[in-house]
């Protein structure tokens, strides 16, 4: 709370939440939502809490527990409560159905599975008679659809009867906000939007409202591409309004109305940039938002025309802005203006190094390595600059002490980086390598960080060979002696240096320059052996380009590591030649055409002459067209500006001089131009700056150089897909749910029940086989014979004996036999303690509810054949274990079935429960079936057989289902059924009725007929097996007569008939593993002859456990 | 979405913070601070907005804040709510703290932070807005008030509480807690005019 921790009060505020008193419930909660989250282990302890406060008759209480709910519901509430909750959305107060439907979403986060049985509901709470609880409905869904607009399409006609007649405006801002969502994905939705919204535009005072309308409008729009004759009117009205926003003086609006400009900007430059000296002077406003919204603007408004006067302001601003963050994003946007699309809009890459050198006097900047990469990306890119950018390279190199001489300007002195690594790539084009040699190894460049020293040390060796190669051809050999012994001298500083690649590379060039030395004194030429081991040329690569590299047929990198790998491995992931491609410029091949004959031919000329040249150019291709090429060097501006250029002066170039001269060869060039078509009507601008409209006038502005921009490399066969943004993480990616598909009964959500029952279609009914009720007889045999190879199983001692007893009075034996059987199911409970604690065993009264669903989510182990039985029948076995002890899931549930066939009462609470009709494909050997009833007693009139299960969500209570079928032919009725409590365990009876009072069995059996009843028993403890005797006493009426009829029977709880499953999740089962809680014990059974997982699954089944059987398994 | 609501002083002293997804202690802690910083150096009349960025989530979050004399309200939400919407927002939750203690200062946050968490709760809930209608929220805040009252008979309520509180037993928890401020306050609360 308030950042501090208070999960130490963790369980107290379980204690307080749980209090009868709303004011203590409610600081319980609040304290809950403040503090409580997924990793809270007493979550669980609330299961049942707040199931009780939802469905408190006050509707405060119901109200403060979703509140706290919204705030920590995590995966396993939300799938206990879903049903709770789903419920509660049908309240009839609106306090409570508008908490309940927005709680839903938070549902549906933690538990998606949820999604679709709710839906329905959700979308009839769009139309509820109560603003607030629609307003709930309208954001859950905008909500969810913003994440998958998609599945919410079907939708749109809805909301757009809400929006035309809804007043309230969160509504309606919200219902928009949806719509700009949808419109992308049906442009026919939006065309029918854009007039209500324009309507709304005109119609509405609320600037909210106004807003997102026209940021709908714009969504629209965007979507309709073009195509659409009237929506530059629609445009023209979002641009307008959006004016007024901007000269606002509400600075909110301000910066919404340029938010939304940026959003326009993208696919409707042109009215934008109409609207540029309001922009401009937005980026003199004092706010820094509004400043940083005006400077995104800028950034899509520049052409090739404005860039320079755009920069220039900029840099004004750059200037202005010292020492402030905003300053960092003034310096990242100049740059990202002029390298957005691969240097599109620069048409004068001198005017562009100088604006990057006259960045690097700014103090303090952390974006040195920005610039830096511009640098080297521009002087490798842009071969015609390279003599230019080393020039001025060489004056940054000269200058560096500006550079380095504050500690605080630590950020800019990444340029020098790229300053060195550019003088000595490229230094062929240094007038004196001598002197940048010399400047690069002044004891100064010690105090630089470790990696640009060794730069510095690896380019003085380039430099060096160029020097070498310059003075090679002279006979007096001394300027080369002279270097080296520069060289000599100078390197001992870095062979001192800490950082281990400076000392490193140092120590080598030392050596060799030593070696190089010798020589030279024997006048041996060297020149070309050094030169040679700096040749080559280093070209970009793409970002992107080793992921592009596509994975060559045959290898398989899951392929077992130690076998050969195939052949094709290596030899596909090189990119094999280094292929220049030409940059891309669709624009500039239409200003080819517009060019003459004989200039085209003459240039054609040139190119080939280049082509020829270059080695690189092999796969040259008609498409070089995309070369950037201008119109050639006899357009002089190229000389005028390196003459203006003042390189021989220490100091740094200015960019400005750069727009006048551009201005000046612009209109040149202009001018020449309409000299050579007159038919194209050209006006004349004195100023470029004034707006030209078309494209045309970009066109007409030709670099200044001719500029290749070499395309950054990739992988000959790059796979173009480009879908690696995606986020696999992203929690909304579970709500991709198509909600218009009618819900399977899979989908229902889980619902508490006593027992899962499960509802099986009356065809599959009629496939039953074995089942007892219909062929006791045959039934009976055959328990006894699994009765029989079950006791050899276990206890061979007391086999024969038993087999006999068996076959004569089944019933008493069975009830000897059970405490027996106790012991025994203790041993093997002790036998599968693993597998027992992954379940995380509980007793009836833990408060962590297990409804079907668990099983559903244990479904998710494919190929556990048996992790669902346990939970879909969910019962409790005494007898089971001589009783046929396995019977294919199914008939079980026929056999359930067959139960409520005779009688419907029961069904009422097993209505949705058949999503947990395990879908689970077994691959393994089929189980044989097994069932979860046991007998209980039976005569000539009747039989019972009985199920013991614990009480989920009642604590200490366990239920006992009885099934009774008559076998009589003649009409059974009055059934009285009595237990006799013991201290343990004492059957509830109703309010007055006596300790030892009978309960009634809630209906009669005709002939042939069974029906089941349930009984609670209230337990103390759940460490002690039981036995209870009881009796049943029933009228059987036949048609002449009625007697009075009784049986005994004794009805036995073992322990595991209390166990209930909880899951149990990998990391509570690591801890558990951990905690060394967990004890294992052995005992050797003899004469098992069925398999394994069969014998497991037995266990597990009838005795409670299930689940991460699996893995144990498999252990 | 709201992903946050925070209210802190001029000072940076937090109020009240609501976090609608988990952070640990320290998170949170950083985050209110970098909060403060980045909204207190901010001048009175420039915009509500801030690009939050890097605090909580995705780039796609906004600060947006509103400034009464002491108190700094601070909403953190993403892309899906109104700007100019949740501006509003702020001026219902205040003017709601003001109906509900007659001219809210920041003493009645100190003192009295459950309850502005239970109107926060009204109108916002896991960070979605419930209810926007000012009178509404008022009604339910106090018709649950109400029911604190009733349940707790005249003055049992506060000597009840603070018997519950004392026998909590906690051994950790922290000694100063000022048990006294809450047997004078609560009975000193408007419904018995």
């Amino acid at each position: 709370m308030l950042g501090y921790d208070v999960s130490w009060a963790a369980f107290n505020i379980v204690e307080v939440m749980s209090s009868s008193k709303f004011t203590y419930k409610r600081i319980g909660y609040l304290a809950a939502s403040q503090c409580f989250h997924e990793g809270t282990d007493v979550i669980m302890l609330t299961t049942n809490q707040i199931r009780k406060d939802l469905s408190s008759p006050n509707q405060y209480d119901t109200g403060v527990a979703l509140t706290g709910l919204s705030c920590f519901v995590t995966p396993d509430l939300a799938r206990d409560l879903a049903n709770d909750i789903m419920t509660l959305m049908s309240h009839t107060k609106p306090y409570i159905r508008k908490k309940a439907v927005l709680i839903m979403y938070k549902v549906f986060l933690k538990y998606p599975e949820s999604l679709r049985p709710a839906f329905p509901r959700l979308k009839e709470k769009l139309e509820d008679p109560d603003p607030g609880v629609q307003s709930a409905a309208v954001n859950v869904i905008c909500e969810l659809a913003r994440r998958n607009p998609k599945n919410y399409l079907s939708l749109a006609p809805l909301f757009f009867k809400l929006m035309t007649s809804s007043t309230n405006n969160w509504v309606l801002i919200k219902i928009i906000k949806l719509f700009g969502a949808l419109t992308p994905l049906e442009p026919r939705l939006g065309k029918k939007l854009i007039e209500p919204l324009t309507n709304l535009i005109h119609s509405t005072s609320a600037m909210s409202l106004l807003y997102e309308c026209v940021n709908t409008v714009i969504a629209v729009l965007i979507s309709l591409s073009s195509g659409m004759p009237n929506h530059s009117a629609s445009i023209q009205l979002c641009v307008q309004k959006l004016r007024i926003l901007i000269e606002d003086s509400d600075q909110n609006l301000k910066y919404l109305g340029l938010l939304a400009m940026s959003k326009i900007l993208k696919t409707h430059p042109k009215s934008v940039q109409s609207h540029k000296d309001l922009i401009l002077q937005c980026l003199d406003d004092k706010d820094e938002s509004i400043r940083l919204r005006a400077l995104d603007l800028l950034y899509g408004m520049v052409s090739k025309k404005n860039l320079m006067e755009i920069v220039k302001k900029l840099m004004l601003h750059v200037d202005k802005a010292e020492g402030t963050t905003y300053r960092d994003e003034l310096l990242t946007k100049i740059i990202d203006i002029c390298s957005q699309s691969n240097y599109q809009y620069i048409t004068n890459f001198e005017w562009y190094i100088s604006i990057l050198v006259e960045l690097t006097r700014l103090e303090g900047t952390r974006h040195g390595h920005l610039i830096a990469s511009q640098m080297l990306d521009v002087a490798i890119r842009v071969k015609a600059i390279r003599g230019f950018a080393v020039a001025q390279m060489a004056t940054l190199l000269d200058n560096a002490h500006l550079l380095t001489g504050n500690t605080q300007r630590n950020g800019i002195c990444e340029v020098l980086y790229a300053a060195a690594w550019i003088c000595g790539e490229f230094s062929e084009h240094l007038e004196d390598p001598m002197q940048t040699l010399e400047a690069m190894l002044r004891p100064k460049v010690a105090t630089l960080p470790g990696h640009i020293q060794a730069v510095y040390v690896q380019n003085a060796a380039k430099l060096f060979a160029t020097v070498l190669q310059k003075h090679e051809g002279e006979t007096d050999s001394q300027v080369a002696q002279e270097t080296s012994q520069l060289l000599i001298e100078r390197l001992p500083l870095f062979v001192q240096s800490a950082n281990l690649e400076v000392q490193e590379r140092a120590s080598c060039i030392i050596q060799l320059v030593k070696y190089i030395q010798k020589l030279q004194q024997k006048n041996v030429e060297v020149a070309d052996e050094v030169t040679a081991l700096f040749a080559g040329e280093l070209n970009p690569v793409a970002p992107k380009a080793q992921k592009k590299v596509p994975i060559p047929e045959g290898l398989d990198l899951d392929a077992w590591i130690n076998e050969p790998p195939s052949e094709s491995e290596s030899e596909d992931e090189k990119p094999k030649s280094k292929a220049v491609f030409a940059k891309e410029e669709p624009k500039h091949s239409r200003r080819h055409t517009e060019v003459d004959e004989k200039e085209l031919a003459r240039r054609r000329e040139v190119r080939k002459q280049e082509q020829a040249n270059n080695p690189f150019y092999i796969k040259a291709s008609p498409s070089s067209q995309k070369v950037f090429d201008a119109p050639g060097v006899e357009h002089i501006p190229v000389v005028q500006i390196d003459l203006s250029v003042p390189l021989k002066v220490p100091g740094m170039p200015m960019s400005d001089q750069y727009v006048k001269l551009e201005e000046e060869r612009r209109q040149k060039d202009k001018a020449d131009k309409k000299k050579k078509d007159k038919k194209k009507k050209r006006e004349k601008r004195g100023k470029g700056r004034k707006a030209d409209s078309g494209p045309e006038s970009e066109e007409d502005i030709t670099p200044a150089q001719q500029v290749d921009i070499v395309t950054e490399e990739m992988p000959e066969n790059a796979l173009p897909s480009d879908d690696d943004d995606k986020d696999p993480n992203d929690p909304h990616k579970a709500l991709d749910i198509d909600l218009d598909k009618p819900l399977a009964d899979s989908e229902k959500l889980p619902v508490r029940t006593h027992r899962p029952e499960v509802l099986k279609s009356p065809a599959e009914d009629r496939e039953n086989e074995s089942i007892p009720q219909e062929s006791k007889k045959k039934s009976s045999k055959e328990k006894k014979e699994k009765k029989k190879d079950k006791e050899k199983d276990r206890k061979r001692s007391k086999e024969e004996k038993k087999k006999k007893k068996k076959h004569k009075e089944v019933e008493e034996e069975l009830m000897e036999s059970q405490p027996e059987e106790a012991v025994q199911s203790e041993d093997t409970k002790e036998m599968a303690v693993p597998p027992t604690s992954a379940e995380e065993v509980t007793a009836p009264s833990s408060t962590a509810a297990v409804d079907t669903s668990s099983a559903a989510a244990a479904e998710s182990e494919p190929d556990e054949p048996k992790d669902t039985e346990p939970e879909d029948t969910k019962s409790s076995k005494h007898k089971k274990k001589k009783q046929k002890k396995e019977k294919e899931e199914k008939e079980k549930k026929k056999k359930k079935r067959h139960h409520h066939h005779h009688h419907h009462r029961h069904h009422s609470d097993g209505g949705g429960e058949d999503s947990v009709q395990n879908g689970t494909v077994e691959d393994e050997e089929p189980l044989p079936p097994m069932s979860n009833y046991s007998l209980l007693a039976e005569n000539s009139y009747i039989k019972m057989v009985y199920d013991i299960q614990g009480n989920h969500q009642d604590e200490s209570k366990v239920v006992v289902s009885v099934i009774f079928e008559n076998k009589s032919d003649s009409f059974l009725k009055s059934m009285e059924f009595n237990v006799l409590d013991s201290l343990n365990s004492k059957l509830q009876r109703p309010d007055g009725a006596g300790p030892h009072d009978g309960l009634t069995v809630p209906f009669q059996l005709p002939p042939g007929v069974s029906n089941e009843a349930r009984f609670v028993f209230t337990v103390q403890s759940i460490v002690m097996p039981q036995k209870l005797k009881g009796t049943l006493t029933f009228i059987v009426k036949s048609e002449e007569s009625s007697t009075h009829e009784k049986l005994d029977f004794k009805l036995h709880f073992t322990c595991t008939s209390y166990l209930i499953t909880t899951p149990c999740y990998s990391d509570a089962y690591a801890k558990l593993l951990e905690s060394g809680d967990l004890k294992g014990s052995s005992l050797r059974l003899e004469g098992v002859n069925m398999p394994f997982h069969h014998l497991l699954a037995r266990i597990c089944f009838h005795h409670h456990f299930s689940g991460a059987l699996t893995s144990q398994r498999s252990l | 979405m709201i992903k946050a609501i925070l209210i802190f002083n001029n000072h940076g002293k937090p109020r009240l913070s609501k976090f609608y997804e988990h952070y640990t202690e320290d998170t949170e802690q950083q985050i209110i601070r970098e909060t403060f910083h980045l909204v207190s150096k901010r001048d009175e009349n420039v915009c509500n907005f801030l690009e939050g960025g890097l605090l909580i989530g995705g780039s796609e979050n906004k600060l947006i804040y509103r400034h009464y004399a002491t108190l700094y309200f601070v909403f953190c939400v993403d892309s899906s709510e109104s700007e100019l919407g949740i501006l509003d927002l702020i001026q219902v939750f205040v003017e709601t703290l003001d109906k509900c203690f007659e001219n809210v200062c920041e003493l009645d946050l100190i003192f009295h932070m459950d309850k502005v968490h239970n109107i926060l709760a009204e109108m916002v809930m896991g960070g979605m807005v419930l209810e926007t209608n000012m009178s509404e929220i008022i009604t339910q805040a106090e018709a649950q008030t109400k029911m604190e009252k009733s349940e707790a008979g005249i003055a049992g309520a506060p000597a009840r509480a603070v018997s519950a509180v004392k026998n909590m037993n906690l051994p950790e928890m922290p000694k100063n807690i000022n048990i006294g401020d809450i047997s004078i306050k609560v009975p000193n609360l408007p419904s018995f005019k």
